[in-house]
């Protein structure tokens, strides 16, 4: 097969920062290759460079046969590049946009045309033309964008985080319309950060902290962990219990929870793993001569669950890839002492909408969040779960309905009853002017504590969050995983019996990811109830409920397991949660669709002439 | 004080005060435009270039071009010898003033006659150029008064007795234009500041996300406002004592009111000011919205004031308006403080409407913040 890119040595530095550290990687003609890995692991570093918008500090990258650094000119003809925010203009319409880059291609007359009708019946947004770029969804938008990256017919088209701010729906679609890019011969590089993405590619370039950890098919990758990825179910209400509990068990590399039962990957036999469980600590879990699996038996046998084997994921291959997931118990949540919490509804709206002019964010919600259980509101970016958690934690006023927590409205309550509120936001919103250890001190402060116990609370942070070597430094230069520890501790500091989590783990690797998920897990053990918003599907599998958002609605509350089986198919037996998600979406797609379609014909139609 | 409001005080002082370059940018630029402004800003003219076509060519034109050529505010005096070229110097902007003495000049002055000089004034510097032909037509007052002395019978020519008038400025007798500017621009620079401190405080942490951080806290929007008055509070008044300071030592102007109550009006115009920058910002998304809104309250609160053109001389309106300015009270107080020794009677005068302002902002504040809800 053609090779369509040829990364030799590539190294970029930024100042002192290394962001790719020496990558050798082909792309394929006609391939669909994913550029895969967590945020700042260097993909759109390297999405830059191929696009000839950076030049690399050493190395060279050949695009079509172009170099990037002499041939820079050649290489904006031969490539389509889509930003992560494409430079759409808002304020033209549809077919105003394509006019607009056809002109910057240099498309003129017949041809103009023709490319137009192909890229509008390609992309299906043949009945928006006219609409304004500014009011299409974020799904509609990525795909104008691509039908602009594709005016000129490129030979090779990058796309950066594609997917981001996509509704599951739409992202169907753009894995389509790549796919026959693929077909017609185009190489298409796709970045991401979701690693369940990967495993539709036809290859893999997995980075992380700019170095290449792997190249190839996925299938490769997750080859090597075959009968080593277990779902365990069974467990009642004790799998946050096990989950910990296993964690620390040598022979377990990695685990997550997974609706009702609990993921686990397998150490690999005579692995790191088990070398340490040899060295000490923990050698008791693994008797000699015991492999790993017949281990994780018998510590199912004890809890009374049930191990079956699973497809491993692409997810379990890179923490594997990485040396595991971190421990089970939080030390945060050992500490926390139990949370006790009058009423059984920590959480409730009835009705709840919020209008902003004509647009309606959040149409008529109403749920109970139950005492210590973990309540997603799940949805695509612009599903109206962020204005819903807004409103319930008294940050935005309702349009109509009211929201309470803790048997108040947040908005009129006393102040003191916000103490009993522990808020972590989606941008770690902490003070970049102040230093680590201030900045501990105010959120300290701010919520009343005072004296000894304030002292020894913030002592209690820095140890547990591992922040002694910070707490001189700006937050704002703290690596990510660090900051997203700050905020939880910032928010935990006043032990608050209720915790709402607006996005907390967007951005950040797999592996904080899961320390974070420990905490979090452990407070809940505690009597915590915690309120948490996602776009990550996956990770509406640790909530013991979920309720889905699209388009401003409710459109399903209830278990993990029981939304997935509610979508479970003769094509898809066990379906994931994204594809429970497209299924429960697509019946109100359809009507939405139509009344679109219904709604651009009567725009189409000029004023005054008769029908 | 509670725990709570203290942790955010001194949030809000280190947010303002921990990097030392802030702390530099917040006192620093500040005083040298103190400086730079007082020497730039004035209203005497000098340095005037003046070009002469004198086709009399008698004594009394040669002792007129003398003399004004010798006068303090010119700096260079230049002989033409045609009309044309008289036009010429002014269209380039060689010269800001054209004499053209007539023939006949010396002989229509000697002989008592009125003899008349032409002046051309560059009108695109209207403003110089009216000052220096006033300075000019000072010199030939003098000069017709000098050869009626020694010249003819004073009986001969009674319609050019005319009246003289001396005019005494009291308080400021050399007409040092910095002893009105220095003290105005303490006042102006230091509001400058206070304003932009406190309009970019809520609008910063909004934009950041923090302010969503801190309404979900048991922080009232009162403690939240207290807090961030400190800062700006702090900077903004010694900012204007230090320029008052310089005003004494360093420009040597005499300072003859009490400065405890100067002190005590500043603070309550600091107050003031906080309260519109604290209002200004509850209503900003970000901190370009804060910046430029800072603008468009500052520029009009300084030309209302006073400062610029006098309050008296504006439509009723307006003068209304101007006593909503903190900054118009504060000039008063200010200047009197330093050149007229001036009475606490006219201090509490000024002072009480800039405390119902800064009640009123403050309050006004509280509740925009309490507000901030859509």
């Amino acid at each position: 097969m053609d090779t369509a890119v040829e990364i030799r040595g590539l190294v970029k530095r930024f100042d002192d920062l290394e962001a790719l550290a020496s990558i050798n990687a082909d792309v394929l003609v006609g391939t669909l290759t994913g550029l895969v890995g967590p945020d700042g692991a260097g993909k759109t570093t390297l999405m830059r460079i191929m696009a000839a918008l950076m030049a690399p500090t050493e190395g060279t990258v050949q695009l079509a046969g172009f170099d990037v650094v002499r041939d820079a000119d050649h290489i904006h003809v031969v490539t389509g590049y889509m930003p992560q925010r494409f430079g759409l203009y808002e304020d033209l319409s549809v077919l105003e946009n394509l006019e607009l880059y056809a002109s910057l291609r240099g498309l003129r007359g017949g041809e103009r045309s023709a490319t137009f009708d192909r890229l509008l019946a390609f992309t299906r947004l043949g009945p928006f033309t006219r609409r304004l770029a500014g009011q299409l969804s974020g799904g509609m938008k990525q795909k104008l964008g691509l039908a602009c990256a594709l005016m000129a017919r490129p030979r090779v088209l990058l796309l950066d985080e594609p997917s981001v701010g996509v509704d599951p729906v739409s992202r169907q679609d753009l894995w389509r319309m790549v796919g026959e890019l693929t077909e017609e011969g185009m190489a298409v590089v796709w970045s991401t950060a979701y690693l369940d993405e990967a495993e539709r590619c036809d290859s893999v370039l997995l980075l992380d902290g700019g170095q290449l950890l792997f190249d190839g098919p996925p299938r490769d990758l997750t080859g090597r962990l075959v009968g080593r990825s277990l779902r365990v179910s069974g467990l009642g209400d004790n799998r946050r219990e096990f989950l910990a509990t296993a964690l620390d068990h040598a022979a377990v590399c990695d685990g997550v929870i997974q609706g009702s039962g609990v993921r686990l990957v397998l150490a690999e036999e005579g692995g790191t793993s088990a070398v340490l469980a040899e060295e000490g600590g923990t050698s008791a879990d693994v008797s000699a001569g015991e492999t790993n699996r017949v281990a994780v038996e018998k510590l199912c046998a004890a809890h009374g669950a049930q191990l079956v084997t699973v497809e491993p994921r692409f997810e379990d291959a890179f923490i594997d890839l990485l040396g595991g997931g971190p421990e089970g118990r939080s030390a945060i949540a050992e500490r926390f002492g139990d949370v006790a919490l009058d009423g059984d509804v920590a959480v409730s709206c009835r009705d709840l909408s919020k209008h902003f002019g004509t647009f309606v964010a959040t149409d008529k919600v109403s749920f109970d969040v139950q005492r210590g259980e973990i309540f997603g509101l799940l949805g695509p970016n612009g599903a109206g779960k962020s204005t819903t958690f807004k409103m319930l934690c008294g940050l935005l006023k309702p349009t109509s309905g009211d929201a309470q927590v803790v048997g108040v409205d947040l908005r009129t309550a006393a102040n003191t009853a916000k103490l009993r509120l522990g808020y972590m936001a989606q941008k770690f919103s902490l003070y970049g002017l102040l230093s680590v250890r201030q900045n501990l001190e105010f959120f300290s402060g701010v919520y009343g504590l005072s004296g000894a116990n304030r002292r020894q609370r913030i002592q209690e942070m820095i140890e547990t969050f591992g922040l002694e070597r910070f707490l001189d430094a700006s937050p704002d230069l703290l690596p990510l995983g660090f900051k997203q520890r700050l905020a939880l501790a910032c928010a935990l500091m006043h032990r608050p019996p209720v915790l709402f989590l607006d996005e907390p783990t967007s951005g950040v690797d797999p592996i904080t990811r899961r320390e974070f998920w420990t905490h979090i897990n452990g407070l809940v053990r505690r009597g915590v109830t915690v309120l948490v918003t996602t776009h990550f599907m996956d990770e509406a599998e640790y909530c013991d409920r979920v309720a889905l958002m699209y388009q401003a609605r409710l459109i399903a509350l209830d278990s993990p397991d029981a939304l997935k089986a509610s979508a479970a198919s003769t094509e898809h037996p066990e379906p994931t949660m994204e594809q429970a998600f497209i299924t429960l979406v697509e019946a109100q797609l359809v009507e939405a669709q139509l009344a679109e379609v219904q709604l651009a014909a009567t725009q189409a139609t000029p004023p005054g002439v008769a029908a | 004080m509670s725990s709570q409001l203290r942790a955010q005080i001194v949030k809000e002082l280190l947010s303002t005060l921990r990097d030392p370059r802030s702390r530099f940018i917040l006192i620093g630029p500040p005083m040298l435009q103190l400086f730079v402004f007082s020497y730039a800003a004035t209203l005497d003219v000098r340095n005037v270039d003046i070009a002469v076509l004198d086709l009399d060519r008698g004594a009394a034109a040669l002792e007129l071009v003398q003399q004004v050529e010798n006068a303090d505010f010119v700096d260079r005096l230049e002989r033409v010898s045609s009309l044309a070229q008289l036009g010429d110097r002014i269209d380039r902007q060689q010269a800001l003033v054209g004499l053209h003495i007539a023939s006949g000049f010396s002989r229509d002055a000697v002989a008592g006659r009125p003899a008349k000089v032409q002046m051309l004034l560059d009108g695109r510097r209207a403003n110089t150029a009216q000052i220096a032909a006033s300075y000019l037509a000072g010199i030939a007052r003098q000069l017709s008064v000098e050869i009626m002395d020694d010249g003819a019978p004073q009986t001969v020519m009674p319609q050019t007795v005319m009246p003289q008038t001396v005019v005494r400025h009291w308080f400021n007798p050399n007409l040092t234009y910095s002893w009105f500017i220095v003290p105005s621009l303490s006042g102006i620079l230091a509001m400058f500041i206070s304003l932009l401190v406190t309009a970019l405080s809520i609008a910063r942490e909004r934009e950041l996300g923090t302010f969503d951080q801190l309404l979900v806290s048991p922080a009232t929007s009162f403690e939240i406002i207290v807090a961030k008055t400190v800062p700006a509070l702090m900077v903004g008044s010694l900012l204007a004592l230090l320029m008052v300071a310089a005003g004494v030592f360093v420009f040597g102007i005499p300072f003859t009111g009490s400065l405890g109550l100067l002190v005590a009006s500043l603070l309550l115009f600091i107050l003031s000011i906080v309260g519109l920058g604290l209002m200004l910002s509850a209503v900003c998304q970000t901190q370009q919205q804060a910046i430029l809104g800072t603008f468009s309250i500052g520029i009009p609160l300084i030309l209302i004031s006073g400062f610029a053109t006098p309050v008296e001389n504006m439509p009723s309106v307006l003068q209304a308006l101007a006593e909503l300015s903190p900054l118009k009270h504060y000039l008063v107080i200010v200047q009197g403080s330093f050149l007229k020794a001036l009475p606490p009677s006219e201090v509490f005068a000024n002072a009480w409407p800039m405390a119902v302002i800064a009640a009123v902002t403050l309050s006004m504040a509280v509740i925009f913040v309490q507000r901030r809800l859509q």
